[in-house]
């Protein structure tokens, strides 16, 4: 019985191996299905339909085509690490798992096997540090800016002074939840704020308690850091209160079109982060309907493009390719393998013009990453939910965030990592 | 005709008690014994040991923990995934509070400190029977769940919640950590699915288990022989959460690396392991691992066909994936009830008359 089910999984293993070896392979560990399926579809979609247009337009990266290997994780960290090692031995040049739970799961293996990861906005936020974690990087932003920018947002609309204004944090009781909440302690000292934490367990469903706890605090502000369906029950239950929807700001996990729409109109003006522009007003958009969309190589159903979540996932698709691109000049082959790519990635510099040549102006923020930062500048906007329009809008430029409090924090937490693991810090 | 009691005569009162009485059965076993220990090493591959091997063999230790509760002693559990939350946290508090503890020690006292829990929640079996038992030990599924979430000293307060497993040797030989080598965590493993196998198998059909047994099949006749329920009740519940909490212990240390508790040893999990021993066969050493690997492996198999062979989209993949698996569950339990261990069962008994039935 065991026998004959092995043998069949060996000869099913035998012939998924054989990959063509002269593309780039870019995995996607991403989810279609489960509890956030409706989050990482137009991710995937975005990530895939990036990679199609630069096959399709300019031939691949360096002459070299690229080919996105799909494998569906469904938010399991089980099956990502049966996604992680079917697809490492393909050539695999960087890994996005999207995913905290994924990413604490990979950091040593990616480093023991040389592969670099991405993790935009998500992750380990100690990672910025690029001494001790040397091949994980987490440009342009991460939770810890995030928390930060959200706080700098309520000083601006309050004439710079907080001091006594309540906050909550409503958040995914998880790795992905917990991350902001030291350095919102640490802003909360800095500034005076009060800071009081909620947290909603997987998959944030049911929410009534915490937000009964809100209506019996009145908060001034509300933060929140979730996902998938956990987004649009607070953004519900917040309406139902009648929270204010102007004093309610998500991280950018928490600022997407299936967010906002169940509420309907009670979600106008609330406001998430975002570490790139929202909207389809750009160029490249234009390319991704001629090559891709209407020649009928759009990934998925189609219908994502233009939304949040898919600009998220064709900018981590843009940053990649951009890796890929300097790490063919330094190195100067067009084949590069995944430790190649690592120093392209840490070699990588995002300009206006850069932007610009591609389509995307302004599209995020400029950058360049350093071994000592993986992290980047860690600028973020804020961007609003017009019900009426039903789309985002940017109030913003993309502003920075405190980096005394936040660098020092990073400091602490990869020190900690090193210590506990024996790394030595140093670059590369 | 190879299958067959004749000719193997047993002069001897442990001859004739030993667990495989057919001569066949006991070659059998010496020689995937032999297989797994020898040839297994020299073939694994990291792709094979952690998407198939490690979940395998770390789910049958699960199973046979929950077999021996639920299977043997007929206390229903759901508190399953809590359980191996508990080996898994006591075995990171272990590894980060002793460094130079070795990582089999640890894994071993990580499974005694489940079994002191298991014994606390399993204090309530004495009241209360059948589904009302499930209900309490769902509440310690969601109360351990909760404790892990909420107490910082639990992960050692770092700022995400996360545990990750440091690098642990023995005999110089990595097994946890990024740098561990497939086949010495699968010798690892291997050698504590087969240690605990043994002891299972052998714990159940002696006087332990008989008492289970009776416990199991009328709690009332069973104390008017002699059994005391107090005892058996705690046993069983110690047993079956020291090998759960050395499952979850390997899970968290060997296979994953890292975890957070409420993403890897929540409720789904205890359901996991439940469906593999009714699956597998309440009751069975051979239906833990017959039910853990169908639990297991069917996914990967399927996943690999669909995606890997004739190039489905992932997500339609997935989801027939749960069509299938859901429908196989239900095929199998009509035909037969008792699970795959009862159809082995059967097999066997045909292959004992084969070629001349009567």
């Amino acid at each position: 019985m065991k026998f004959t089910k092995l043998t069949a999984i060996a000869v099913a293993a035998s012939m998924l191996a054989g990959p063509t070896m002269a593309e780039l392979v870019f995995p996607s560990l991403s989810y279609r299905t489960g509890p956030y399926g409706a989050n990482g579809i137009p991710f995937a979609d975005g990530y895939s339909d990036y990679f199609t247009l630069v096959n399709e337009r300019d031939g691949g990266i360096g002459g070299e085509m690229t080919k996105v290997v799909e494998c569906e994780t469904a938010y399991n960290t089980e099956k990502g690490v049966e996604c992680y090692e079917s697809t490492k031995g393909m050539g695999s040049l960087v890994y996005q798992p999207l995913s905290t739970g994924m990413t604490y799961q990979l950091i040593p293996k990616v480093t023991a096997d040389d592969i670099p990861m991405h993790t935009m906005g998500y992750g380990r936020t100690s990672a910025a540090n690029g001494k001790v974690f040397s091949h994980v990087f987490n440009y342009p932003a991460n939770y810890w800016n995030g928390a930060s920018v959200a706080v700098n947002h309520v000083l601006d609309v309050n004439g710079g002074d907080i001091a006594g204004k309540k906050i909550a944090l409503v958040y995914h009781n998880s790795a992905y939840g917990k991350e902001p909440i030291r350095t919102l302690e640490e802003l909360a000292k800095k500034h005076n704020f009060e800071l009081s934490l909620l947290a909603v367990d997987h998959p944030g469903q049911e929410q009534k308690s915490q937000w009964l706890q809100i209506r019996r605090e009145k908060p001034d502000y509300v933060f929140m850091w979730g996902w998938g369906v956990m987004n649009q029950v607070a953004i519900q239950e917040a309406a139902n209160i009648r929270f204010n929807m102007e004093n309610f700001i998500g991280i950018w996990w928490s600022g997407s079109e299936n967010d906002v729409i169940p509420a309907g109109d009670a979600a106008n003006g609330y406001k998430a982060l975002n570490m790139h522009a929202v909207g389809n007003d750009f160029p490249v958009f234009d390319d991704i309907q001629k090559y891709v969309v209407d020649a009928g190589k759009a990934a998925g159903a189609g219908d994502q493009v233009g939304t949040v979540l898919y600009n998220r996932g064709m900018y981590a698709a843009m940053l990649a390719v951009e890796a890929a691109k300097t790490a063919q000049g330094i190195h100067g082959t067009a084949n590069i393998t995944p430790a190649m790519m690592r120093d392209g990635m840490e070699a990588l510099e995002m300009t206006a013009d850069k932007m610009a040549g591609l389509g995307m102006a302004g599209f995020g923020p400029e950058f360049a990453v350093s071994c000592e930062n993986h992290g980047g500048p860690g600028l973020s906007s804020v961007t609003q939910w017009d019900a009426t329009a039903k789309s985002w809008s940017q109030i913003s430029d993309f502003s920075p965030s405190d980096n005394d409090v936040i660098g020092k924090l990073i400091m602490e937490d990869s020190a900690a990592y090193a210590a506990e693991n024996n790394i030595e810090e140093g670059c590369k | 005709m190879l299958y067959r009691e004749a000719g193997d005569f047993k002069t001897s009162y442990a001859k004739d008690q030993q667990t495989f009485p057919i001569l066949f059965d006991r070659w059998g076993y010496f020689i995937m014994l032999a297989l797994a220990f020898i040839v297994g090493p020299m073939i694994i591959n990291d792709y094979w040991l952690n998407a198939v091997v490690l979940p395998f063999l770390i789910y049958s230790i699960a199973a046979l923990g929950l077999n021996i509760l639920t299977g043997y002693c007929g206390q229903v559990s759901l508190g399953t995934g809590g359980f191996m939350a508990v080996g898994a946290y006591a075995s990171y508090k272990l590894m980060t509070s002793f460094p130079d503890l070795n990582i089999a020690f640890v894994i071993i006292l990580s499974g005694g400190v489940t079994a002191l829990v298991g014994i606390l929640f399993g204090l309530p079996s004495l009241r209360i029977k059948g589904f009302y038992l499930a209900v309490a030990t769902l509440a310690a599924q969601f109360f351990l769940v909760w404790l892990f979430n909420k107490v910082p000293w639990f992960y050692n307060y770092s700022a995400s919640g996360q545990i990750s497993a440091p690098e642990r040797t023995i005999f110089g030989y990595a097994i946890s950590g990024a740098n561990a080598l497939p086949h010495i965590s699968y010798l690892f493993c291997l050698t504590f699915v087969v240690i605990l196998a043994w002891g299972a198998r052998n714990l159940t059909r002696g006087a332990n288990g008989r008492k289970w047994m009776a416990i199991r099949d009328m709690d009332i006749a069973a104390e008017i022989i002699g059994v005391n329920p107090l005892k058996t009740k705690l046993t069983a519940f110690a047993i079956s959460s020291f090998y759960i909490g050395i499952a979850g212990a390997l899970l968290f240390a060997v296979y994953l690396g890292a975890a957070e508790v409420g993403e890897a040893f929540g409720i789904t999990k205890s359901f996991l392991v439940l469906f593999m021993i009714i699956i597998g066969g309440l009751g069975s050493i051979f239906g833990s691992f017959a039910g853990a690997a169908f639990m297991i492996l069917m996914p990967v198999l399927l996943k690999n066909i669909f995606v890997g062979q004739m190039g489905w989209p992932t997500d339609l993949a997935a989801h027939m994936e749960f069509v299938i698996v859901g429908g196989l569950i239900m095929v199998f339990l009509i035909l037969e009830p008792h699970g795959l261990a009862a159809l082995w069962r059967t097999a066997k008994e045909k292959l004992r008359l084969w070629p001349f039935p009567h």
